[in-house]
């Protein structure tokens, strides 16, 4: 194994893994926060298990997993009935109630974090917040064949010994062993997320949807948003060590949200969140870890939680702008075809009710707007009308055909209007001119309507050419 | 049909001078009360549903008939007395019984289309961590057949109009198949095609020797839809067919003087009585 690889291999590797890993979890399970609008409690959590944490580290004496574990959730726990506490005695909003609940528990962490570091213990806001990526290694015995028995990877470091490097002829340390404990614990939380996911598939969506229902039924709502606030605390715990809090709010909302602008469909929605998550584990790895070389700045790195979150982030713009149903992009673009497909429609019927009253030239009544030049060339384009020999325009016969199929459906709504609604003639046009555009066919007006020849202004109204 | 008589209002302690409850009864209520923070919502209700008719719950808001049912579902805990079923507590019949909660308690932005919504009427049936099969998105497809629906399967429920949203509520609780239904306000501000095709249900389902309870808001058009009444203002003030129980005293106890209908309904009422409404 070359120098380069065995460096990625033990250093790049694991902590992308991990920050992929916990992208994943909070991801998977911010579906279910986002959907049930409670994005913040994800915020909440992830802050109010500081206090948990430090007391664990403490009473423990070292980052060892369970003390601390314990300790987040017992302060998750604390964190979600002091919530539900404050709603309900003091009716505090929802909302409100999450961001008094998390902030004073994380000053209380803050204030223990302070406490301890001042007893000389290694432990910082800094570390909580950012995680510390660059202690999630990795070192591999050089010898392959050697490594993958099962006691290499799962234990800690197994061995350090100096031997002298054949390159340089300096001595160097080989330390060699099993993958970091931050990655056995962030992939343990993974696995507990996606199958209580999967298990509870359909159960999650009926508790998210109609809690009152699922409880009637008997899926109970509330043990169901106990287990998943549990998952979200464990995930919160898992990652924080490696990523920090910071990853974890954003990853247990953005991609959730992402996707939701992408797709209507439940199962749709979970798979698209994670595939915003794996995008901005990975790109948000490269662009902290490798980029800033390749922009000049060699060896230097940027945080790679930060990293990620941006990437998160510009991910999401992304979604909001082009996102196939509900992006603003599509959306505008649906909307300009809309107005088009109005202003052919308009110059068509212009142009058929200048035929009828013997005056071309009723077009220039339209707007003189790019849109209606361009309509004209649309139809002009298709066919469907034609230069007058005197100047102006005129219909040729699929234009015709279709022109009177407007007027026609213009006139059985301005019908409709007068009779049915009981408006007066002359306060019918604007609506109709409106609905004209709505309706595919007059058809659905007509078993309304006793048969007719004129409209309500004594104009004849075209006959149904498919009939 | 019912053996409480109309106008009792019994005593707190009087207990024992009650009748014993039928276990025919799809549902009868004892002595409930309920409370939100040591305030009564629900004081001594006393009810028993008859079988297969069609039961208006009516009274102003505040009332407690939202309560009421989620109270009987066991959605709230009551301070004291007892629901039971066909003569067994409601978690030992939860299939049988079918629930159409109010259109507003949901979020309709939720990426799920018409047909997922129907099917969740079958969860119970299907039962914890089992996935949704063929046979019950069929029975689902049904039932948002028998509402008018099958149409809008595939369609996200926020690109259905308020009506069409009921409908497929409705549906939800068809495909459950339930002997007895409860339904929270379910013409609440349908278009007048939905609450015909809502009726009709309805009339399928007493068909069918079910009893479906409603929360109805419009008092004038009862006499037309149902069969009997429970006149709710915080206590019962009358239980019973609804020709018999809805008398102007009655509706002005439920209502108090807030009621300005009063006129329109005693006229519905004698309209009914002429026997010109079907």
């Amino acid at each position: 194994m070359s120098d380069a690889t065995y460096a990625f291999v033990s250093l790049d590797l694991p902590a992308a893994l991990a920050g992929v890993l916990a992208a994943l979890t909070c991801a998977l399970l911010g579906n279910f926060l986002v959907l049930r609008r409670q994005a913040l409690m994800g915020d909440a959590i992830s802050h109010a298990v500081l206090p948990g944490i430090v007391v664990g580290f403490l009473i423990a004496g070292s980052r060892a997993t369970w003390p601390i574990f314990l300790g987040a959730a017992g302060s998750a726990l604390v964190a979600v009935m002091l919530i539900e506490a404050l709603r309900r005695v003091a009716r505090v909003e929802a909302g409100a109630a999450m961001g008094v609940g998390f902030s004073i528990l994380f000053a209380l962490g803050v204030l223990l974090i302070e406490q301890a570091s001042a007893r000389g213990v290694d432990l910082d806001a800094g570390c909580v917040l950012y995680g510390q990526l660059e202690y999630v290694n990795w070192y591999p015995v050089h010898d392959w064949g050697r490594f993958w028995t099962l006691e290499h990877i799962t234990t800690g470091y197994q061995t350090a010994t100096t031997t002298i490097s054949p390159d340089t002829g300096l001595p160097i340390l080989i330390k060699e062993g099993g993958l970091p404990r931050q990655l056995w614990m962030l992939a343990a939380v993974a696995i507990a997320a996606f199958t209580f996911v999967g298990v509870f598939y359909k159960e999650l969506r009926l508790t998210t949807f109609d809690p009152a229902l699922a409880t009637a039924l008997g899926f109970r709502a509330g043990l169901m948003h106990a287990m998943l606030m549990v998952l979200v605390a464990s995930a919160t715990v898992a990652a924080f060590e490696a990523v920090g809090s910071i990853l974890v709010i954003a990853m247990l909302i953005v991609p959730a949200a992402a996707a939701r602008v992408c797709t209507d469909r439940y199962a749709v929605q979970l798979l698209a969140s994670l595939a915003f998550a794996l995008a901005a584990g990975v790109l948000g790895y490269i662009a902290g870890a490798f980029a800033p070389a390749w922009v000049g700045f060699e060896g230097r790195a940027l945080n790679v939680a930060g990293t990620m979150t941006l990437v998160a982030a510009v991910l999401l713009t992304g979604a909001i702008f082009l996102a196939p149903a509900h992006g603003v992009l599509w959306r505008g673009v649906r909307r300009r075809r809309l107005a088009l497909s109005v202003a052919v429609e308009d110059v068509l019927a212009a142009l058929y009710r200048g035929d009828e009253s013997g005056d071309p030239s009723r077009v220039a009544d339209l707007p003189a707007s790019a849109l209606t030049l361009k309509a004209l060339s649309v139809l002009n384009a298709r066919g469907e009308i034609g230069r007058a020999p005197g100047g102006g325009w005129r219909l040729h016969e699929p234009g015709r055909r279709r022109a009177a199929s407007i007027v026609r459906r213009h006139r059985l709504w301005e019908s409709w209007l007068v009779d049915e609604m009981g408006l007066r003639p002359d306060h019918v046009h604007e609506t109709a001119e409106r609905l004209e555009h709505l309706t595919s066919d007059a058809g659905a007006l007509e078993p309304d309507l006793p048969p007719r020849a004129l409209d309500p202004h004594q104009r004849p109204i075209p006959p149904d050419d498919d009939a | 049909m019912t053996t409480l008589p109309t106008h009792r209002r019994p005593s707190e302690r009087d207990l024992s001078a009650r009748p014993e409850h039928s276990p025919d009864s799809p549902l009868s209520v004892h002595a409930l009360t309920v409370a939100y923070r040591r305030k009564p919502v629900l004081w001594d209700i006393e009810y028993e549903a008859p079988i297969g008719r069609l039961v208006a719950i009516v009274g102003p808001n505040g009332a407690g008939k939202t309560t009421l049912i989620r109270t009987c579902l066991g959605l709230i805990r009551p301070a004291a007395g007892r629901v039971e079923f066909w003569g067994q507590p409601y978690r030992r019949v939860r299939t049988r019984v079918g629930y159409v909660p109010q259109r507003e308690s949901v979020d309709w932005d939720f990426p799920v289309s018409a047909l997922d919504v129907a099917a969740m009427g079958r969860y119970a049936k299907i039962g914890w961590c089992r996935p949704v099969t063929r046979s019950h998105k069929a029975a689902a497809m049904h039932a948002l057949g028998r509402v008018g629906m099958d149409r809008f399967a595939t369609r996200q429920i926020s690109q259905l109009s308020g009506g069409q949203q009921q409908r497929v509520f409705l549906a939800r609780a068809l495909a459950q198949e339930a002997d007895m239904y409860f339904m929270d306000e379910p013409l609440a501000g349908v278009d007048a095609a939905t609450e015909r095709a809502i009726i009709e249900i309805l009339r399928e389902l007493r068909g069918e020797g079910k009893t479906v309870i409603v929360v109805h808001h419009d008092i004038q058009t009862v006499p037309e839809y149902f069969d009997d009444a429970l006149l709710l203002n915080m206590r019962v003030v009358a239980a019973g067919p609804v020709s018999e129980v809805f008398t102007k005293q009655n509706l002005q106890a439920t209502y108090g003087g807030r009621l300005t209908l009063l006129a329109d309904a005693a006229e519905a009422l004698a309209r009914a009585g002429r026997g010109e409404i079907p």
